[in-house]
C-alpha cells in the first residue's frame, strides 16, 4: 500500500494546521468554493498518493526551479518528496545507473496508474545531429520518453518546453526539438499541458492536487491546457487594465506614464494575446509578476513566441517581405502602391480622354 | 458626373440594384470605414491622455465604436448573402462569378486591355462587368468572411469561454493560426486587403461612370442603369 499525501507529510514534520492552510490555499488557486477545501484534505489523508516519474529532456530546468519556489512550504515538501521518491534527475539522491534503475522500477511497479511529468522535450532531428541530441544513461532520450508514455495513466508536459517546443524549438531547430504531444509513437495516455517559461508553481502543485482529488483530469481546453488556469488572458485580469481602456500608455521606458504604471501595450505587451495566470495567481506567493514590475508581458506560455519577431512588438513580424516589418509596414506599403496606381492611371485616362475630345471636335 | 437619385426617364434603363442591395452596400461601406480607423486605431493608438485614468475612456469607446461597426458589418454580410437568394439575378452576381465560362474570362480579358489603354471602346453590361466581378469576389468576399471570422474569435477572447463567440469562433480559429497573436497579426493586415480593393474600387467607380457607356453611380444610387446609346445586342 502506497502511503498517503498526508503520512508524507506528517512524517516531514509538518503540523495538521499548515496541512489545512495548504488546502485552502489550493482550492482558492483552483477557482473553487470553501466547501472544497474539506474534500483536498479527504483526498490528501486518504487516498494513496499518485506516484510521479519526472523525466527532464532538452530543457533549462526552469520548471523544477519554479516548482520548489511554491509559495507554501508544502508543496515543495510534501509534493516533491513524493516525486523524488520516484525519479527526478535534478533532485533525487540516486545517480548514474542506480538512478536509471529507478525508473524500470516505477514503470513497472505503476504500470498504467503513474503520472509522467515531461520537462523539456526530445530532438528528434535525424540528420544534423542523427537523433542523439539528448542522451540520458547511454539512450536517446526519445527512447525513455516514449517507454516510459506508453505506461504512463497521463502525461503531463511542464512548461513550454513540452507543451509547444520553447527556446530550443525556435528557428531553425537544429535539434527537431519536438513538443510531446507531436512526438510520434507516443502511446495513448491523456496529455495535459501546463505552459510557460517556466509555469507558475502554484498552478503546477494545483494540477496535481486536483488529479488526486477528483481522480481525474482538470478540464482541458481544446489545446489541453487546464481550463482554470488557462481560460483568460493576461489582459483580462491584468491590473492596468484600466489605463488600457482610459488610453494611457508608456511610450518609453522612462517617461513619465512609466512611472504612473500606465499600460505597456505600446511598449509590445503580449497580455491581450497570453492565456496564463500570471496576473490573477501571479509570482513568488502572489508577490508580483511581470507587468507589475514595469515590463511587457513577452507571452511566454504561447505556441512559438520565440519565433514572432521582437518581445517589444505586439503584432508578428512578417519576414517574407524584408526584416522587421510587421502588417503596418506592408500594409501602407501596398495601399500607396495601389494609390500611386491609380492617380497615375487616372492621370493618363485624362489624358486620353482629352486627346479624343481634341479629334473628335 | 451627374448623379440621378430617382428613375430616369429613359425607356432603356433597366432596374439593376433592388432596395436592399443599395441599402446594404452604402451601410456596409460606412461600417468598413469605421471598422478600418477604429481597427487602426486599435493596432496604434493615439498619443496617451494625462490625468485620471476613471476620467478617460478613449480605448474603450475606440473599442467599442469597433464592435458596433463590426455586428453592422456581420449582420449587413449575411442579410446580403439571403439576398443572393431573395433577390434578382444581379444579387447572386457578386457571390458567384461564372469562372468555368469562357465568355467570362473573355471579358475580364477584354477590361484589362481597356484598363491597359490598348481597347479602344468599352463594352456595356447590365450588371457588373467581369473584371469588377471577379475584384469584388477575391478582394472584398473572401477577405470580408476572414474578417468576420478572425474578428468574432478575436471577440470570444474577450467574451470568455460561454460565450457564443468563443465557443462557435475562438475555440477552433485561435489554434488554426497557432496562437492569438498570429490571429490579430492576419486580421490587421486583411485590413490593408480591404482598403486596396477600395481604392480601387472607388477610383473604377468614378472613371467607368465618366467613361464608360453605362451608368455606374446613380445605379448604385437609384438602382436603375441607364445607356449612353441605344443597347447593342
Ligand atoms: C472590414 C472589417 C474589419 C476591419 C478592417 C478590422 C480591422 C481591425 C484591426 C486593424 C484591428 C487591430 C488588430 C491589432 O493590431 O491587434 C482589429 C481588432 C479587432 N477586431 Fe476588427 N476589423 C474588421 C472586422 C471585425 C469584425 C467583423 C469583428 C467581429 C466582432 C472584429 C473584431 C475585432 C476585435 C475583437 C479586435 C481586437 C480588439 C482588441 O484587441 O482590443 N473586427 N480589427
Ligand atoms: C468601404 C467602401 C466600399 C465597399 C467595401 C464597397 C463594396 C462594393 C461591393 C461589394 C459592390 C457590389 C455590390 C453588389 O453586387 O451587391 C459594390 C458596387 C458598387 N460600388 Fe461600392 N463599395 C464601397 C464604396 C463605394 C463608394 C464610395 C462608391 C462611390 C464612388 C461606390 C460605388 C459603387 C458602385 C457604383 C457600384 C456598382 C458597380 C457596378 O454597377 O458594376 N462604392 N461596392
Ligand atoms: S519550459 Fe522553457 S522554460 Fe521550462 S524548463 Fe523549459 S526553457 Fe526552461
Ligand atoms: S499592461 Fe499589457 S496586459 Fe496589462 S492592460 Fe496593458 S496591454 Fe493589457
Amino acid at each position: 500500500m502506497i502511503e498517503t499525501f498526508y503520512d508524507v507529510m506528517r512524517r516531514q514534520g509538518i503540523t495538521r494546521r499548515s496541512f489545512l492552510k495548504y488546502c485552502s490555499l489550493t482550492a482558492a488557486a483552483m477557482g473553487l468554493g470553501p466547501e472544497f477545501v474539506g474534500k483536498i484534505a479527504y483526498a490528501m489523508e486518504n487516498k494513496p498518493r499518485i506516484p510521479v516519474l519526472w523525466l527532464h529532456g532538452l530543457e533549462c530546468t526552469c520548471c523544477s526551479e519554479s516548482f520548489i519556489r511554491s509559495a507554501h512550504p508544502l508543496a515543495k515538501d510534501v509534493i516533491l518528496s513524493m516525486i523524488s521518491l520516484d525519479y527526478d534527475d535534478t533532485i533525487m539522491a540516486a545517480a548514474g545507473h542506480q538512478a536509471e534503475a529507478i525508473i524500470e522500477e516505477t514503470i513497472e511497479k505503476h504500470k498504467g496508474n503513474f503520472i509522467l511529468a515531461c520537462e523539456g522535450n526530445p530532438g528528434l532531428d535525424e540528420g544534423a545531429t542523427g537523433g542523439m541530441s539528448c542522451i540520458i544513461g547511454g539512450k536517446p532520450y526519445t527512447e525513455q520518453l516514449r517507454h516510459a508514455a506508453k505506461n504512463a495513466k497521463a502525461i503531463i508536459s511542464w512548461g513550454s518546453c513540452a507543451s509547444w517546443g520553447c527556446v530550443q524549438a525556435a528557428h531553425p531547430n537544429p535539434t527537431g526539438a519536438t513538443p510531446i504531444h507531436k512526438v510520434p509513437d507516443i502511446g495513448n495516455a491523456p496529455i495535459i499541458k501546463v505552459p510557460g517559461c517556466p509555469p507558475i508553481a502554484e498552478v503546477m502543485t494545483a494540477v496535481i492536487t486536483y488529479m488526486l482529488t477528483f481522480e481525474k483530469l482538470p478540464s482541458l481546453d481544446r489545446q489541453g491546457r487546464p481550463k482554470m488556469f488557462y481560460s483568460q488572458r493576461i489582459h483580462d485580469k491584468c491590473y492596468r487594465r484600466g489605463h488600457f481602456d482610459a488610453g494611457q500608455f508608456v511610450e518609453k521606458w522612462d517617461d513619465d506614464a512609466a512611472r504612473q504604471g500606465h499600460c505597456l501595450y505600446k511598449m509590445g505587451c503580449k497580455g491581450p494575446t497570453t492565456y496564463n495566470a500570471c496576473s490573477t495567481i501571479r509570482w513568488n506567493g502572489g508577490l508580483s509578476f511581470p507587468i507589475q514590475a514595469g515590463h511587457p508581458c513577452i507571452g511566454c506560455s504561447e505556441d512559438g513566441f520565440w519565433d514572432k519577431g521582437g518581445f517589444y512588438n505586439r503584432l508578428s513580424n512578417i519576414n517574407q517581405f524584408g526584416i522587421e516589418s510587421n502588417a503596418d509596414t506592408v500594409g501602407i506599403g501596398s495601399a500607396a502602391v495601389v494609390g500611386g496606381a491609380v492617380a497615375a492611371h487616372a492621370a493618363v485616362s485624362a489624358l486620353k480622354r482629352s486627346q479624343q475630345k481634341g479629334g473628335q471636335e | 458626373m451627374a448623379i440621378r437619385l430617382t428613375k430616369p426617364d429613359d425607356d432603356s434603363a433597366i432596374y439593376v440594384y433592388e432596395i436592399p442591395v443599395r441599402l446594404w452596400h452604402w451601410i456596409n461601406a460606412l461600417a468598413i470605414i469605421v471598422l478600418a480607423v477604429t481597427g487602426y486605431l486599435i493596432g496604434s493608438p493615439l498619443a496617451t491622455v494625462s490625468g485620471e485614468a476613471s476620467d478617460h475612456f478613449f480605448m474603450g469607446y475606440v473599442r467599442f465604436a469597433h464592435f458596433a461597426a463590426a455586428y453592422i458589418f456581420l449582420f449587413g454580410f449575411l442579410g446580403r448573402i439571403y439576398w443572393a437568394f431573395a433577390g434578382n439575378e444581379h444579387a447572386k452576381e457578386l457571390f458567384l462569378p461564372p469562372i468555368w465560362k469562357l465568355s467570362f474570362w473573355q471579358g475580364v480579358w477584354h477590361e484589362i486591355l481597356w484598363y491597359a489603354f490598348i481597347a479602344k471602346e468599352p463594352r456595356t453590361y447590365v450588371g457588373h462587368n467581369p473584371m469588377a466581378v471577379l475584384a469584388m469576389n477575391a478582394l472584398f468576399v473572401w477577405p470580408s468572411l476572414f474578417m468576420i471570422i478572425t474578428g468574432v474569435a478575436l471577440y470570444g477572447e474577450g467574451a470568455g469561454y460561454d460565450s457564443w463567440q468563443y465557443t462557435l469562433f475562438s475555440s477552433w480559429v485561435i489554434p488554426l493560426f497557432g496562437q492569438s497573436q498570429d490571429v490579430h497579426t492576419w486580421h490587421h493586415l486583411m485590413m490593408w486587403v480591404i482598403i486596396c480593393f477600395i481604392i480601387m474600387h472607388i477610383y473604377t467607380a468614378v472613371r467607368e461612370n465618366i467613361m464608360s457607356r453605362q451608368s455606374i453611380i446613380s445605379a448604385m444610387v437609384s438602382g436603375w442603369r441607364t445607356f449612353k446609346e441605344p443597347l447593342k445586342k
